[in-house]
Order: structure tokens, then sequence, then C-alpha cells
């Protein structure tokens, strides 16, 4: 859907281009994550959960960086890790700061078509930013949807992100929340273990439930795999990949992941789409 | 018209003489540094006439011919590539408060131009990439603006070089595609050149020129021309399902052994013509009151092309060259519904040591072959 | 004993297990509850039993001086924990802690161990059992000693 709405954003036909937006709010996730409000020109935006910005800091480069606010607020808001120059600058840009927003591309998280279908979110560590425009969505129409859960693993409970939101969202009759971390100290009262150990723990119906799981490439096989073992379908399994990219529409050749452009055929796939792939090494 | 009409030396520089008097600068083969590169030509003296080009695996020499043969000569390291996808481009620049109050977007590319002598595996490669940044979802309008503003003068092959397999491929030796003027250069009896128009622009261009009508005659010397080129092909891609073979195999041990060999220079991909990969750089003048976006050829065979914080995703040798090759012949089918290979065997002669992708696909299938036979299921 | 019987088939590690074995296992079982914060068991402590999980979660910790006690595993309802009873040095290799008011059923392994060495095929069922549940454990250890969500230094 997103494709075409993009010349729109940028104001301009030439997807290279990026808009001038400004930063409005800047709130800190953890100590290397930070989450970006940011205004463009245009006014409200419009994307689908699980697809991506480009985003620029002025003088130092570009970076892919999902969307990770709610869809339906019409701002757009992108939370950040700091690991390379680009994304250190972007977490220290502050309000007011200008930054570059070329997008959004990419194909997101088909929610719509779970309708009336139990919902499981797995996110592993910064894969939760992706996913929460999703769980906002669903949110949002609570009650077209069956049981949702979820299901959220991280390094340790301060690398945990949006940790208000997870709680208030556990607070909830209607939403099975369980977070759980590699390593903790003794004040951490949640889970310690892997995020597919929770898998088990969840009633969802198999042949009714949709999963979208978003993390580390290595935990997504995990995540797949262990749905699959509770007897999900393939083609019910949703996953984000991530790879390099520099275009965001197919044309610059760095996210080849055999066949497809991430950025233009993903960044969500179905696994049943990518299995073969996941299992091959540097591809 | 499709019969075409017969030019002489003298009346395809006046060929040339037209197409900048319409204000194009005009691009075709010259001989420089000892090879044969692109760049620009003022008359039909500035071809290389008389020269001829020696190319093996890893090998490419200048030779003389023992005739003045205007085209005699098949491809060097240029492409047209280099005047349709820059190898550097700039996108943007931003100006103002903190540099960053205002992106202003390059101007296209005005220049009209006129490639002279665009050879059949060329033609193929353009179309290529027409499919990849000219048409479609998304259009680069750098390419689109330079494209549109080519006139394209293609030319049979009338001599193939060690590199040569466009027979295999179905692009050459004869220029078959989106060309304004074709010509085939004719060297038995008197010098001449059959010319065809495949575009309005192309007649209209023809018609004003000197010229006869071409006789059955000149229409079979110029037949036998491209026959003998398909003849004397350097190599051939193997024939079968190459996209499928690939497909199946990205744990061939092939690739272990083609790494072995391969410096990982990226010569291949740059002076294939329908590599498209590309990455951007930023630059900020020096006072700071400016930075700019730029745009550059990029390479699937450098370590920084797959990275993702941490590392890069293919970080052997062995799994770019699986990825460039098994892009090239098998996904480029998925992306863009075409071979990424047109066969003009650059990619051949410009590596340093010589892998020859048509025996790395040989060698591939033959294996396959071998396994087979073994388990009696051939 | 009819109802721990039936509590004891509930739980995922007896399921679909045959009558006779359930009745066999049963009679090493019992119901124990914890306090939120007590220690169920403690590192170095002779291992003679294991826990199935029925309310409650439960703490796998080990201590290390100026760091602490650092939890490498939670376990909730439905899940269990020990096995060091099965093989020597029958030792406990980590401190377990309710992190809550906790129920469980404790099974005597020394009991179950004796069962099952005068019925192979009831020990032949079980070892399965506790075979898969290491299996998985290993599964999970190796994500966790990958430290995959990090950014990589």
């Amino acid at each position: 859907m997103a494709m075409s709405e993009t010349a729109s954003m940028g104001g301009v036909e030439d997807r290279t281009i990026p808009c001038v937006g400004r930063v409005s709010a800047r709130r800190i996730e953890s100590s290397d994550v930070v989450t970006l409000d940011v205004e463009t020109p245009e006014g409200p935006v419009r994307y689908a959960p699980g697809q991506f910005n480009m985003l620029t800091a002025f003088g130092v480069g570009e970076s892919a960086i999902s969307i990770s606010g709610d869809p339906a607020s019409g701002r757009l808001t992108h939370t950040v890790r700091a690991v390379g120059p680009v994304s250190r600058a972007l977490c220290n840009l502050r309000p007011g700061d200008a930054i570059g927003v070329r997008g959004p591309f990419g194909v997101g998280w088909p929610i719509g078509t779970a309708a009336t279908r139990d919902l499981l979110f797995v996110a592993g560590g910064l894969g939760l930013a992706p996913l929460r425009p999703a769980i906002y969505a669903a949110l949002a129409e609570r009650s077209r949807y069956g049981k949702i859960a979820i299901l959220y693993g991280a390094r340790s409970p301060d690398s945990i992100i949006f940790r208000r939101e997870l709680e208030g969202w556990r607070g909830r009759f209607d939403l099975h929340v369980e977070a759980t971390v590699d390593h903790a100290l003794d004040d951490w009262r949640g889970h310690v273990g892997v995020v597919t150990n929770l898998i088990s723990q969840v009633e969802f119906d198999a042949e009714q439930a949709t999963a979208f799981a978003c993390g580390p490439e290595i935990m997504m096989r995990f995540v797949a795999q262990a749905l699959v073992a509770r007897e999900m379908r393939e083609s019910d399994i949703h996953l984000s990949m991530e790879r390099n990219m520099k275009c965001g529409y197919g044309q610059c050749g760095h996210c080849q992941f055999g066949p497809f452009f991430v950025c233009r055929d993903g960044p969500v796939f179905a696994y049943e789409a990518i299995r073969p792939l996941l299992a091959l090494r540097e591809i | 018209m499709n019969d075409g009409v017969i030019l002489s030396c003298a009346d395809l520089n006046a060929l040339i003489e037209s197409l900048r008097a319409e204000g194009r600068r005009t691009i075709g083969p010259v001989a420089r540094d000892g090879v044969i590169v692109y760049d620009d030509l003022e008359s039909i003296d500035d071809l290389p006439a008389g020269m001829s080009d020696e190319a093996a695996p890893g090998h490419y020499r200048l030779a003389r011919r023992d005739d003045d043969a205007l085209f005699g000569y098949a491809v060097g390291p240029h492409s047209w590539k280099r005047f349709l996808h820059a190898p550097v481009q700039r996108l943007w620049r931003s100006e103002g408060e903190r540099a960053a109050a205002r992106v202003l977007a390059e101007p296209l590319s005005q220049e009209k131009t006129a490639f002279i002598a665009v050879r059949g595996c060329e033609l193929a490669a353009i179309a290529v990439q027409d499919r990849v940044l000219g048409e479609g979802e998304t259009v680069d309008r750098h390419y689109r603006a330079r494209r549109d503003n080519a006139f394209l003068v293609a030319v049979d092959c009338g001599t193939a070089n060690g590199g040569c397999f466009c027979v295999s491929m179905g692009t050459g030796p004869e220029a078959s595609g989106a060309y304004d003027i074709a010509l085939t250069e004719i060297l038995e009896g008197e010098h001449r050149f059959l010319a065809r128009a495949g575009s309005e622009a192309g007649q209209a261009l023809l018609r004003n020129l000197p010229q006869r009508a071409a006789t059955a005659e000149d229409i079979r010397a110029a037949r036998e021309v491209v026959a003998r080129t398909a003849q004397h092909m350097g190599r051939a891609m193997p024939v079968g399902n190459v996209r499928e073979l690939l497909a199946r195999n990205p744990d061939h041990p092939r690739w272990d052994d083609v790494a072995a060999r391969c410096l990982s220079c990226a010569n291949c991909t740059m002076v294939c013509p329908t590599c498209f990969c590309t990455s951007v750089d930023e630059a900020s003048a020096l006072d700071g009151s400016g930075t700019a976006r730029v745009r550059r050829w990029d390479s699937c065979f450098t370590m920084d092309f797959s990275y993702v914080h941490g590392g890069g995703v293919r970080s052997s040798v062995s799994a770019r060259y699986r990825q460039w090759m098994t892009h090239k012949l098998s996904s480029w089918f998925d992306q863009f519904g075409t071979s990424g290979c047109v066969g003009c065997g650059r990619c051949i002669v410009w590596c340093p040591v010589g892998i020859d992708i048509t025996e790395e696909v040989r060698a591939i299938q033959a294996s396959e072959r071998e396994t087979e036979a073994r388990h009696g299921n051939a | 004993m009819e109802t721990l019987e039936r509590i004891l088939g509930e739980q995922p590690f007896f399921a679909g297990l045959n009558p006779e074995f359930l009745r066999l296992a049963t009679g090493c079982a019992n119901n124990v509850r914890f306090a939120a914060g007590e220690f169920i068991c403690k590192e170095d402590d002779p291992a003679d039993r294991f826990y199935l999980v029925r309310h409650g979660h439960v703490a796998l910790q080990l201590f290390a001086p100026g760091r602490g006690a650092m939890t490498f595993q939670t376990v909730g309802p439905g899940e269990m924990f020990g096995m060091s009873w099965i093989a020597p040095p029958y030792k406990w290799t980590y401190d377990a802690r309710a992190l809550e008011l906790t129920r469980a059923l404790a099974v005597d392994g020394l009991c179950l161990r004796d069962k099952c060495d005068h019925d192979h095929d009831l020990g032949y069922e079980l070892m399965q059992r506790f075979l898969s549940r290491t299996i998985e454990s290993l599964h999970a250890t190796r994500l966790q000693l990958l430290d995959v969500y990090g950014a990589k230094v």
C-alpha cells in the first residue's frame, strides 16, 4: 500500500530526496536506545505497521529505521539503537533538530488479514519497535481479534524498551503479556530464560492464530520452529528481516536475500517463503 | 525503409555531423591507453580504424587488422552504463541553518547524447537496466533523463573476441532492440554500411543523409557478416536451465573452489554492463554551510556491502561470489523477469585471475550430472 | 491419593503416561508450598527430588560475590526443575527460590529411581521425558549464551 504514499510524504517524486522533519520529542528507552517523535512539513503521515523510513542525520548519513509509533496518531515515531555513526547521530538529536525522512518503505505486518484470529507478537530486544505499530493497530480494534499475546525477550531488565507501556498492557484483562530476560539480578521479578520458553506458556488456537515475530535472526528462527512445534502453519508466521539498505526501493542491491529485496519485498515475510533461505549461511 | 540504405564512410561521418548539429554529445569507441574505451568523438577519424581486440580470460590486447574496419573489434572495459547510470551521481544537497534547513534535489542532466556503435549485447544490457532503474514502480529519474536523452546508433558485430558469448545468451551478434539506427559494416568490396532505422527519430535522421538504396547483394553481404561472427564466439554459456541449476546449488563445493581463485577485487561488477548496485556517501562543505548525498557504484564483492551492525552478512569470498553469479544468472529472473547476463564477456576478460562465468556454470552442471549418473537416475 | 494422582496426571511432564505408571509415580509425589522468598534448595545440597510447579514462580540462581544472586532461569506453572537426582553426584547445582507463594508437586527421586530400577519400562518412559526436557533446556541455554539481543561490540 505505502509505495504510492511515499511521493506525497516527501512532497517530491524522487524517492532519493528526503523531506526535512523536526524532532518534536526524545525519550530515552535504555542506555543505548532512544525514541524520537518526528514532525514532517506535510503534516499527518500514513504508514502500515511494520514499514520503515530512511532517516538522515544531516552531514553524517542515512539509516533504515522501523517506525515504532501508533499508526492512528498520524505522527512519526522511531526507536533507534546507537550502534554506528549514523544511529549514534540520530540518537543524539534533540527536540527542534532537523532530521531527513524518506519513506515509508516496504511491506508491513499482514494485520488486516488476521481479523478474528488469535494474535501472537513475539519480540526480541529492539524487535519490539517494529511490532509496536501492529500492537497498537490490533488494540485499536481489539474486538476484531481472538486472544492476543505479547511475548518479549530482552537481554536484561534495564534493556527493556517501552517499559511503562508494557506494564500498562500487562494490566489489561484482554491481553496476555510476558517478558523474559536472559540474565537478571535479584531485584527482577519477571521471567528469566529465552523467549521461546514463553511460547509454551501461552494459550492460542494453532489453527486460528497468526504470529508476528521480530528480533535477531537467530531468535526468529527458533521462535518460528517453536511455533511450528505448536502446530502453527508456516504461512501464519511472519518475520521481519534486517539487511543493509541504502535506497529503500530495490535499486541499490544491498538488501538482497536470495531472490528478495528485503526493503521492497519485505521487511516482513511469511516464514513459509523464507524458511529455506534462513537455513543458508551468508545468503 | 527496413531493408535499409547504404552509407559510405563519408556518409557515416555525415551521420555523426548531423547528430552533433542537433546539439548532441557524440560518444563512441576510441583507442586510449591500449584499450578501446567509450569517449567523445568528433568524426569517424576518432574511431579505432584497423584495430581489433584480442581477449581471453584475464587477457586483453589491441591488435592491428589487415583492413581499415571502423568497428572491427568487440567490447572493451567500458560499457554504456557509465553514461546512463553514472558512476558518481550527486542526489541532493542541503543548506541553510545548521546545513539542514532545505534539501535541494540535484538537477537532471539536460545533455543530449548519441552513442555510436552500441553492440547487440549492449542493447540487451541497456534493456536490462531499463527494467531495473528506468521502469516500474520506482523510476530513477537521473537514469531516465539520461536514457531519454540518448540517441542509440547500434552496430552489428563483425568480429567477436575471446570473451564473447552473446550467441548463447541470445543477445547478438546482430543488434536488435531499442536502437534508433543500426549499422552493419561491410568490408567485402566497397567499404560501406548497411543502415536501418529503429525509431522515427532514426528514420528522420537517415532520410537526410546522402545514401543509396540497399541492393539484395548488400543485404546478403550484411547477413554474412553477422553469420560469420556468430560462428566465431569465444565461448558459450552451457545449454540448460542455468537459473534452476544455481537456485538449487547454494551449497555446492564449487563456490569454495572459485573463492580460492577470486581476489574479490570487484572488477567484474565494475565492467559488467548490467550490474547496478550503488552506495551513498555524505559529503559536507568544509565551512559547514551544507551537506550533499552522493551515490556511487558499489559492488557485492566488498565486505561493507552487506554490513549489518556488527559485521557483513557475506563475510566469505565464496558467499560473495555465489551472490554475484547467482544473482546474475538466477535470481535476476525472479526480480526482473530476465537474465542479468548478456554474454558480453567483460567479467571474464577483466578478471585478473581469469575466472570464467561460463566455466563455473559448466563445472556445477557437470558435477550434478556426474552425481546423477552415479546414483543411476540420470 | 486419588486427587494427587489426578493432579500429577495433569502436569505436562506426566501427560499421556499410562495409568499404571502414573499410579507408581504418584506413590513418590506429594504437594508442597513455599512462601515468597523461601529457598527451595541450595547449591551443593543433596539432590533427591524434582519439582513440578503448579502456581507461582521459582527463580534458579547462582550467587557470586560482588555481583549478588544472578537468575539464569525462572520456572512457572506447568514447568519442572531439578534433574541432579538422576545422576551422580546427586547434588543441586543452583539455588532455587520461590519468587512468590508457590505451590508445587515434589517427586521423590530416590523413590522413583527405585521403581525405575525394578520396572525398566517405567524407567525408559520417564527417562525419555527427562531427556526431552534436558534437550529443550540445552537449546535454550545455547540461545542465552549467544547473547543475541545486545549491540555487538
